[in-house]
């Protein structure tokens, strides 16, 4: 019989490896709704796991590691935007090539990181009193530091898009550039903080799984969890509280999955492995449909590049 | 002594092809409403879009208050007191109303300070009696209602220069007036207003000083009291113009279309056309008048083969066409010209070529066994161009390159060479100078007079009115009535409109 520890443990896990998933469908969900669409998440969330990892390991602090990891996302998503706000290019080629360029730029630069392993992850901290509440406490409040943020990440960021000016004028840049160009908005500048803050986060999503779920070094660790997340955007309707469900539906998938290989599944792994793709065709499939009959829709303007002058 | 608010000075404006504007210099002042009147192209518009920072001028200098002033930005402007309402209104249509007036202003704090906003806009609501919900979407709003919010939005930033580019475009009678009530209450508060229209009736009604602008310069700056309807459009267009349309009165009966309980459902699923009965006469213009949204650009979709009929039947010339193929529905000789331009009347990428022959592209001769003659297309384009006075430059430039008006003639062009039995021409003459929206009309009349048919659909009654046999007013997705033109007015279809029960 299984003991319902395993059941806790497994939703724990489920908590950390939707994490993963968090940080970069808040960062994207930001990034389109000022218009800005960007497919290079997984290239960046490889960069960020990449640096993350290698500055965990070299100065021996995970903490170190992940803020780094973070702004090398940063710093790969200013690549983005340049090109397609900047030089007005095609959104979807550039971001296409920064995926292509951060498998690239980590394969070349991991090889002799493969299999090395951290000695020292992202510590857990039980925070006190809430973690002794049942079944709730251990599993999310018995995490680590960057758990804890990515819940008050998606809170303070429901509440900048919803409630203050700075939302408002990021909304308004995603729907209508050229209206909020006539009431004095700064287009560019709001695409540029955006795409930069998307590319933080993918950058945090990496970082985290290199520091504290994945504590090693594998070619294209990430596994498509980029491609993951931009389903996600869709799938919480560019809302980020929505997007808190999506990323803990998947990293619920994704713990399961690794448990029941623990537990000696006769289901071959490769099927195993394949469960969360499968899971973002079906999800896709119905949240399309259901965007179609709630007549929610994406930000008019993603992926359209803004020209001030047109004549 | 009257103070200047604005003045410019010998501004320029030069685009890679064309000087839209040449010396142009004027003044205006401080309790002062100043009409720009001209042609479709004439550069009221570019000129507008100068003082707001949306373009540089090649050369020229503006003042306000007597002080140079450089505009690089809409923010620059909006600093300086200037305020403008576009023509095509710069509203952000997912966003509350409340959310667009308070759009880029960062005095109501990092969390938006929705207490202070309303207070404040109750002040500036009861102050020009401008109603809204600032709680309700924009695209919940009607035309006339993201006009007044437009105006609440300049007043919200405290302008004292209002520019207004044809702001009665989208207008209906009754609505109009309250804007000019409201603009006149602004003007005894000592705000200066520039009003940038092509339509003289409104100069007259309006304005204190008039500019007229032809061809990128000032023609001419005079007061109203000195003016009359008909020198303004001499000075507009160059030339006197008469407005006796030939129109030769045919009474036939002979039913070319007719519609029996059309019932259409919307995008959203609401009704969009609940049960129309209509008929159309062989040599008759029947025009169509309604507030937009209320179900006249559904039926003339319907029945050009673009909506679903969901029950009902339409039958023309005795073949029923009912959910039938847009293609098949054309080649049987039912034309239409689109609302809107930019979104279906043209391909705004493709060429000129390409969209003067996308009616037949596929036939002989401009298409031989699938491949097409690129000769003889820019024969035709060119012929149309020459017939029909289009400015067509390049006929290879991407049609998005042409003015508005250019861009409406060419699609009037295509559909009325195809020779129609019935044209469906929604707003045919909207973005049109005089010239060419009566050349345009009395096209429309020679359709008829050939025993064709036309339905015309316009927000403009005037249009409506002297071009229109009968007159079928829609409300909610009925027709509240048809009426006889020569028993119809102005005032009657306005309530009816409105869905006030004759």
């Amino acid at each position: 019989m299984v003991h319902h520890s395993v059941y806790i443990s497994l939703l724990a896990n489920t908590i950390k490896a939707g994490t993963i998933l968090l940080f970069p469908t808040i960062g994207e969900i930001f990034a389109e709704r000022a218009g800005i669409l960007n497919l290079g998440i997984e290239g960046m969330m490889l960069i960020g796991a990449f640096i993350g990892f290698i500055v965990s390991y070299t100065t021996h602090n995970p903490y170190l590691g992940f803020a780094a990891g973070v702004i090398a996302g940063g710093i790969a998503s200013l690549i983005h935007a340049f090109i397609s706000i900047t030089l007005r290019g095609n959104q979807i080629v550039s971001g296409l090539a920064l995926t292509i360029f951060g498998g690239g730029f980590t394969t070349f630069y991991g090889q002799k990181w493969i299999n090395m392993t951290l000695n020292n992850t992202l510590p857990t901290l039980k925070l006190p009193i809430l973690s002794e509440i049942l079944y709730i406490g251990p599993i999310f409040f018995s995490q680590d530091l960057v758990v804890y943020l990515s819940y008050i990440t998606v809170f303070v960021m429901w509440f900048i898009l919803y409630k203050t000016t700075i939302g408002l004028n990021l909304r308004a840049v995603g729907e209508n550039a050229k209206a909020a160009n006539a009431m004095g908005i700064n287009v560019y500048k709001v695409r540029y903080i955006w795409t930069f803050f998307g590319g933080l986060l993918a950058g945090a999503g990496g970082a985290y799984l290199t520091t504290s779920y994945a504590p090693f070094w594998l070619d294209g660790i990430t596994a498509g969890r980029g491609w993951i997340a931009i389903a996600l955007v869709i799938f919480a309707m560019w809302d980020p509280l929505k997007a808190l469900f999506g990323a803990y539906l998947f990293g619920g998938i994704n713990a399961l999955q690794f448990q029941l290989q623990a537990l000696g599944t006769t289901i071959p792994s490769a099927i195993l492995n394949m469960l969360p793709y499968i899971g973002t065709f079906i999800v896709i499939t119905i949240s399309s449909i259901i965007v179609k009959t709630r007549h929610v829709r994406p930000p008019r303007e993603l992926g359209i590049p803004y020209i001030r002058e047109e004549k | 002594m009257v103070e200047i608010a604005l003045e410019t000075r010998n501004i320029t404006k030069i685009f890679p092809e064309t000087v839209a504007n040449k010396d142009i210099s004027f003044k205006l002042k401080k309790g002062e409403i100043h009409a720009l009147l001209g042609e479709n192209g004439a550069g009221k518009t570019t000129l507008m879009n100068i003082l707001y920072g949306i373009y540089m001028p090649t050369s020229g200098e503006i003042f306000i208050n007597d002080q140079k002033v450089i505009i690089r930005s809409p923010l620059d402007a909006i600093k300086l007191g200037i305020g403008m309402i576009h023509q095509h209104f710069m509203l952000v249509e997912t966003l509350s109303v409340l959310e667009n007036i308070i759009l880029g202003l960062k005095e109501y704090g990092f969390v938006i300070n929705k207490k202070t906003v309303k207070e404040k806009l109750k002040e500036i609501e009861s102050l020009y009696s401008l109603q809204t919900d600032p709680n309700v979407k924009v695209w919940q709003t009607t035309v006339g209602e993201q006009q007044r919010i437009e105006i609440i939005k300049v007043l919200f930033r405290g302008a004292n220069i209002l520019i207004l580019d044809e702001p009665t475009a989208v207008l209906t009678p009754q609505e109009t007036q309250s804007l000019f009530k409201i603009l006149k209450k602004m003007k005894d508060d000592g705000k200066s207003i520039i009003f940038i229209t092509h339509k003289l009736e409104e100069v007259m009604q309006i304005a204190d000083i008039i500019t007229v602008l032809r061809r990128g310069k000032v023609v001419k700056t005079l007061p109203k009291y000195k003016t009359t309807k008909s020198e303004l459009a001499q000075l507009m267009v160059g030339e006197a113009q008469d407005c006796n349309y030939l129109r030769k009165k045919r009474e036939t009966n002979e039913i070319i279309l007719s519609i029996n309980k059309l019932i259409v459902y919307s995008d959203k699923g609401t009704k969009s056309l609940k049960g129309i009965d209509l008929d159309v006469k062989r040599g008759e213009i029947l025009g169509i008048a309604g507030i937009s949204g209320n179900g006249q650009k559904e039926l003339v979709q319907t029945i050009a083969g673009l909506k679903k009929v969901a029950e009902g039947k339409i039958i023309f010339n005795g073949l029923d066409i009912t959910n039938k193929h847009p293609r098949f529905i054309s080649r049987l000789g039912i034309n239409y010209i689109p609302a809107d331009r930019l979104a279906m009347g043209v391909a705004p990428n493709l060429s000129g070529i390409d969209n003067a022959i996308m009616r037949r592209y596929y036939r002989f001769p401009l298409s031989k066994n699938g491949v097409m003659n690129y000769i003889k297309a820019l024969a035709y384009t060119k012929m149309m161009a020459k017939a029909y006075k289009i400015k067509l430059d390049n006929p290879f430039a991407p049609i998005k390159l042409l003015s508005g008006g250019n861009m409406q003639k060419l699609i009037l062009a295509r559909e009325i060479l195809e020779n129609p039995k019935l044209l469906i021409a929604s707003y045919p003459t909207r973005g049109l100078d005089i010239a060419s929206t009566q050349f345009f009309r009395q096209k429309l009349i020679e359709i008829a007079n050939k025993g064709k048919a036309v339905i015309l659909l316009s927000e403009d009654l005037d249009e409506i009115l002297s071009l229109s046999d009968r007159i079928a007013v829609m409300y909610e997705g009925s027709i509240v009535g048809i009426l006889k033109a020569e028993k119809a007015d102005k005032n009657t279809i306005g309530l009816m409109m409105t869905g006030a029960s004759t």
